[in-house]
């Protein structure tokens, strides 16, 4: 059986209705991973130890197993406990939550670097601790670490593709139905690296800008 | 919590983490020669192997590891290469995790003080034994823990050759809760597996960059 990219044209808007899933699963992620990141950086510095205790384990949890795994243990997972996600929003939930763990270890060593005459400052003019966390230190700190998470962000399109197996149908789940209908497996699958390859371009061309920026403000 | 399904199935599990191990090992072993020969090939006087290894890390770190599988699993026959799951499983992610380890091992090698390369250069050294008897050594040090971090994210990747049907720790669990419909206790069970392979591979990586700073 030899090669045809004939049949690829055909399915063209199919595979663009799955980028587009996979940009919207990427987008919603990102922006979870980020706040998540924040959040969970900030609980795990300065939370009581009630807090703290099960976040580290929790961390613990999601740094030490697969992201395949989680991803079946919030969707499958969850139903037994009454919880029935839809696809899309555990595809969401999962990889936002797994990112976020990442984020936060970048941003806890990034606020504990802030100079510590920032926090100073910021008392001795009179803000309260959750004013200089929220407007001196966090701004500072996450700005510092915009570059790693961007690299998080890079992982996290590529990642994306794992929703595929919770039947989300992002690129790869296309994919995978023009190839049960065609049975083109090589041809199909080359598109799809080629789409990923195009949004990865993109990102990182947004993220370079963004750091660019970031540094021109300093 | 079903304790009693727990420890009935519990004997499948170490068996399916043993695959896991030996994926791992085997995956670690590919990663690093591809990272090497990368890592050089990007380092290379000659423009071609630089193109060669530039276009090789920019292309298995740009698209997903799952469709760089499927493409070599499922795609492979039709170009003639015929890998039942477990060879392609090894191969796909090996030469994956290759391209960011070679990225790894140039930034190791880089971030040597370049006053050590020209000081064996003006000793007289050609430029392979400097790279050999100078840099290299010096190199190898700095690029334990980040090679270490890659090998930890390369064991949880193995989880992806569930998706092509190799019998490890994932598609284990994902075959229990077809017979158990007990999801979370399958995943918690094999998450634990996971944890204590990790835990145990880091805990050698940090005795070795112990090991390597001292000396």
């Amino acid at each position: 059986m030899g090669l045809d990219f004939s049949v690829v044209p055909s399915y063209f808007g199919l595979l663009l209705q799955g980028m587009g899933l996979t940009i919207a699963i990427t987008t919603g992620a990102g922006i979870l991973s980020f706040f998540g990141g924040i959040v969970f950086a900030v609980a795990a510095l300065y939370a009581p130890m009630i807090i703290r205790l099960p976040m580290r384990g929790f961390a613990f949890l999601f740094m030490g197993t697969p992201l395949l795994l989680q991803l079946f243990l919030i969707y499958f997972g969850l139903i037994q406990f009454g919880i029935d996600l839809p696809a899309f929003v555990a595809g969401v939930i999962g990889l936002g939550l797994h990112f976020a763990v990442y984020n936060s270890e970048l941003i806890q060593a990034s606020i504990l670097a802030v100079d510590k005459g920032q926090y100073e400052g910021a008392r001795t003019l009179g803000l309260s601790r959750s004013q200089t966390l929220r407007r001196i230190i966090i701004p500072q700190a996450v700005r510092a670490v915009i570059p790693p998470m961007g690299n998080n962000m890079i992982a996290l399109l590529k990642d994306s593709a794992l929703v595929s197996v919770i039947g989300v149908m992002e690129l790869t789940l296309a994919a995978q139905q023009a190839i049960s209908r065609t049975y083109r497996p090589f041809e199909f699958y080359l598109a799809v690296a080629f789409c990923y390859y195009i949004i990865n371009l993109a990102l990182e061309a947004g993220l370079r800008h963004v750091e660019r920026r970031i540094k021109a403000s300093r | 919590m079903d304790t009693d399904l727990i420890l009935r199935v519990y004997p499948f599990f170490i068996e399916a983490a043993w695959v896991t191990i030996q994926l791992s090992i085997l995956t670690t072993i590919l990663g690093l020669t591809c990272g090497a020969l990368g890592a050089a090939a990007r380092m290379s006087r000659s423009w071609i192997l630089r193109a060669i290894g530039a276009t090789y890390v920019s292309i298995f770190r740009g698209t997903p590891a799952l469709i760089q599988l499927f493409i070599l699993y499922f795609g492979g026959p039709q170009i003639g290469i015929q890998l039942d799951a477990f060879e392609a499983g090894v191969i796909g992610l090996g030469v994956n995790i290759g391209a960011y380890m070679a990225e790894t091992m140039r930034g190791a090698i880089e971030s040597v003080d370049k006053g050590q390369r020209e000081a064996a250069r003006t000793l007289g050294m050609s430029r392979g034994q400097a790279m050999r008897k100078v840099i290299l050594p010096q190199a190898m040090r700095l690029m334990i823990r980040p090679l270490g971090v890659n090998i930890n994210a390369l064991i949880k990747g193995t989880a992806l050759v569930a998706a092509i049907s190799v019998v490890e720790l994932t598609y284990t669990a994902q075959r229990y809760i077809g017979s158990t419909y007990k999801p979370f206790e399958m995943f918690m069970l094999a998450g634990i597996l996971y944890m204590i392979i990790i835990y145990v591979v880091g805990v050698v990586i940090a005795w070795l960059d112990r090991k390597a700073r001292i000396t």
